[in-house]
């Protein structure tokens, strides 16, 4: 009989309970309980198997597991079937009692909702032969969609609380930095700031009170790595912040989490709660006497909080407006005491050097660059969702052996990372490895890792414009480089995609975005003018054909664009009139259709549902789609 | 955190203005002396009022001893705050990067017609209230919206009449 201590007061007590979950003999199927899957109905999925299991009479040996992100969220709902590792996609409820019949009971697999590669579509049932999954390297992922992040013994079960475990009895804090020093780990939240300095300095730095801060204020849109891993394996980020306290001698720690993610809220909040009673947090952890305590505190919805002085302006209950540096963190930080501030994803890292040396993490990665990455994928990709790859793996390799290539067959034209402060890369460069300096060098940043793969409906000035429209209502309005610059900015780059653009207009956005960089206080106006400029770039020639012929080719720029309907190839099948969404549509079955031009809201609906390319974006019907990229068609998961 | 707890998900009667002002009371005394107490408290009074009446705003400035020009800089600086009443159901539809390429703005302009209303206002009866999110982390669902903590995914713009049928 294994044992099973009631609180976690020695490292014999966490060993004790780790054997005896890891006893447990139960079935299990694991479900993708991440925002994303809840958001495709999971939890009814889930109702429904229990249901199930009961009538079988198998509801005692069979259990679900909610787990995090497993990662392709477009799949959702999602199952892992424990026993044979057959994993199912678009779970409905009405499947419930065919997988209960067929798969539990029968040992049978469900081809219908296996996972399909390639054009042949062919099933690939069982999760470590798919492409997505096998081409990944998972380390701060390494619980994402494997355990429950509501119960501390799943954690504990996957050697969780081991790194603070072996630190407080083996290591001092020098040794604890010396081996993050070995591991090369950069700070994953943008900036690649080697994370052992900012723990060295803090150390160094006089005073009997420091702060650890985790920097969970992921506002970059595009990026939700940071959400999943909080959604997905709460206690990593606990253990690499308790780890990181022990490293610079503070008690006390702030995870900064912004409002519009209240399940990670929530799944933290219990995960704290959870390791203060097994007494991992508080005082006299493991019988070491080093005590370190976490608290919550929330965003309210200001992106320019995610900069680390801004943050702490926050948290101490001011304005969230950033301050010059120096003073650094590391010296004045949070109520001008000695702080380190990570980000999540970093944080998530630590526990894993720890555990397996710092020499272990830097065999994976580039020279410079050490580790692994997590990208968010998303925009026109088949698969989109988390995928975690060692830095330096080449673009194309995300986009097409892992994500399943471009969505009906549509060509690449660019990806944009990093978010507001990143920049876009074109087809050219498909084949740039994914690190810091390559990133830099064609005007992107690796920012938090947020990956958007765009196709030729996506307008690269509308792109541009977009992101300067971001940072322009982002801007805390603290310094007028920022302030006036952006806004600036955003009024050229308005006219351009208003058809109102001169050639004199693309002079003036590169000596201003040069000077807003330049002069700016902060990181946020700092790379504020990197989306434009590296447009400007990689796609000049898609901003003279704004400014000089007046045409937006890919059909976003409203101004710019007309849909009308070929009488010609019309055949009256009503299809557009019957789903626009503002009834601007007028015609009778088989007889020819015509859109009021007045009431039009440009939405391009039309030209999207008409089988007939009978709708014509500025004149011109759509363009046969190409059909060769090798990818994996995913059908579209019913709505909600 | 205490300001999830304090949402009602239940659809019951909400508490009367007295009740708020008792738990409002309540919650500064907590945070009384507390560093950093000024925008854990806002967020809860927000979510016992709805927003941010000026009245609520002065008894925290007071008890908190904090002056008013401070609470109020910190309240206009951060969007969540709002000082206006807003509808039952507060819309917000992701602008965020995955979203805008995949027709976020398309969705927008369907809720704008729908409601008539334009974004940062309410609807006459108070039911909605339209907004835009700067990305929810649901990007591989892109284009999305969320109805209060609903998330509506793959979203396209002639599905909005049923979507806001089921809140009405």
């Amino acid at each position: 009989m294994k044992r099973n201590p009631k609180v976690i007061a020695t490292v014999a007590d966490l060993t004790a309970r780790r054997d005896f979950v890891n006893a447990e003999t139960k079935e299990k199927i694991f479900m993708c309980a991440g925002g994303g899957c809840i958001a495709s109905g999971a939890m009814k999925v889930k109702m429904a198997l229990l249901a199930e299991l009961k009538k079988h009479n198998l509801d005692n040996t069979v259990m679900i597991v909610e787990t995090g992100c497993m990662g392709p969220c477009s799949g959702g709902p999602i199952l892992l079937m424990g026993r044979d590792n057959v994993y199912y996609q678009h779970v409905a409820e009405a499947d419930a009692p065919e997988i209960v019949a067929r798969h539990v009971v029968q040992h049978e697999i469900i081809e219908r909702l296996t996972w399909k590669e390639g054009l042949e579509k062919k099933s690939i049932p069982v999760q470590t032969d798919i492409s997505f999954f096998k081409k990944q390297t998972k380390i701060v992922l390494r619980n994402c969609g494997v355990i429950d992040p509501n119960s501390i013994d799943a954690y504990i079960s996957r050697d969780g609380y081991q790194a603070l475990a072996k630190m407080l009895t083996s290591l001092t804090p020098d040794r604890v930095i010396e081996e993050v020093r070995k591991s090369g780990l950069r700070g994953r939240g943008g900036a690649g700031f080697p994370t052992h300095l900012k723990w060295a300095a803090a150390r160094q730095s006089p005073g009997d009170v420091k702060y650890v801060l985790c920097n969970a204020d992921e506002g970059d849109p595009g990026a939700f790595m940071d959400r999943s891993v909080l959604e997905g394996d709460p206690h990593s980020v606990i253990e690499g912040m308790l780890i990181g306290g022990f490293a610079i001698g503070s008690s006390q720690g702030y995870v900064y989490v912004r409002a519009e993610y209240p399940l990670a809220v929530e799944r933290l909040q219990r995960a704290i709660e959870m390791a203060r009673n097994e007494g991992l947090l508080g005082r006299n952890i493991l019988g070491s006497g080093y005590a370190f305590d976490l608290e919550i505190r929330m965003g309210s919805g200001a992106f320019v909080c995610g900069e680390e002085t801004a943050l702490m302006a926050s948290i101490e209950g001011r304005r969230g407006e950033p301050r010059p540096r120096p003073p650094f963190p590391a010296q004045k930080g949070l109520w001008k005491k000695p702080t380190v501030l990570n980000n999540v994803e970093t944080f998530a890292n630590v526990p894993y050097i720890i555990i397996h040396g710092g020499d272990t993490f830097a065999a994976q990665g580039t020279e410079k660059s050490k580790g692994t990455k997590i990208f968010a994928m998303a925009g026109s990709v088949n698969i989109s969702g988390l995928v975690e790859v060692p830095v330096g793996t080449p673009l194309n390799e995300l986009v097409y052996d892992i994500a399943g290539g471009l969505k009906d067959g549509k060509q690449f034209k660019a990806a944009q990372i990093g978010g507001p402060s990143g920049g876009c890369i074109p087809a050219e460069y498909l084949k740039v490895p994914l690190d810091y300096e390559s990133l830099n060098a064609l005007g992107a940043i690796m920012g938090s890792g947020g990956l958007i793969v765009m196709d030729e409906d996506a307008c690269m000035v509308d792109v541009a414009r977009f992101f300067v429209e971001f940072v322009q209502e982002e801007s805390c309005g603290k310094c007028v480089p920022c302030r006036e610059g952006t806004r600036r900015m955003l009024e050229i780059l308005t006219r351009i995609c208003n058809g109102q653009g001169e050639l004199a207009d693309i002079e003036r956005l590169t000596t201003l975005g040069n000077e807003i960089k330049r002069t700016s206080l902060c990181g946020l106006g700092q790379t504020a003018a990197n989306p434009v400029l590296s447009t400007l770039r990689h796609f000049i020639d898609e901003y003279k054909s704004h400014i000089i012929d007046k045409k937006c080719v890919a059909g976003k720029c409203s101004k710019l664009v007309t849909y009308d309907i070929d009488p010609e190839a019309c055949v009256g099948c009503t299809a557009c009139a019957r789903h626009c969404p503002v009834a601007c549509i007028s015609g009778v079955p088989k007889g020819t259709h015509a859109i009021n031009q007045k009431a039009c809201i440009l939405c391009g609906t039309c030209y999207d549902v008409c089988k007939f390319k009978a709708v014509r974006r500025n004149g011109k019907a759509k363009p046969p789609a190409l059909k060769a990229n090798a990818g994996h068609p995913q059908k579209q998961a019913p709505q909600s | 955190m205490a300001n999830t707890e304090e949402r009602c998900k239940c659809g019951c009667t909400p508490p009367s203005d007295d009740d708020c002002h008792a738990r409002l009371a309540q919650v500064i005394k907590e945070y009384q002396g507390k560093p950093g107490a000024l925008i854990p408290v806002l967020q809860i009074a927000q979510t016992l009022f709805g927003y941010l009446p000026p009245d609520v705003l002065r008894t925290i400035s007071e008890q908190l001893n904090e002056p008013y020009s401070r609470v109020y800089g910190v309240v206009t600086f951060y969007s969540f705050f709002s000082q206006v009443p807003r509808g039952k159901y507060l819309i917000r539809v992701c602008l965020g990067t995955a979203c805008y390429v995949r027709g976020g703005k398309a969705v927008l302009s369907a809720l704008e017609q729908e409601l008539e209303i334009t974004v940062g206002q309410t609807t006459e009866d108070r039911t909605f209230t339209l907004d835009v999110g700067r990305c929810f982390g649901a990007c591989g669902l892109a284009p999305a919206m969320m109805i209060n903590d609903d998330v509506h995914q793959f979203v396209k713009p002639e599905q909005i009449k049923d979507i806001l049928a089921q809140y009405r």
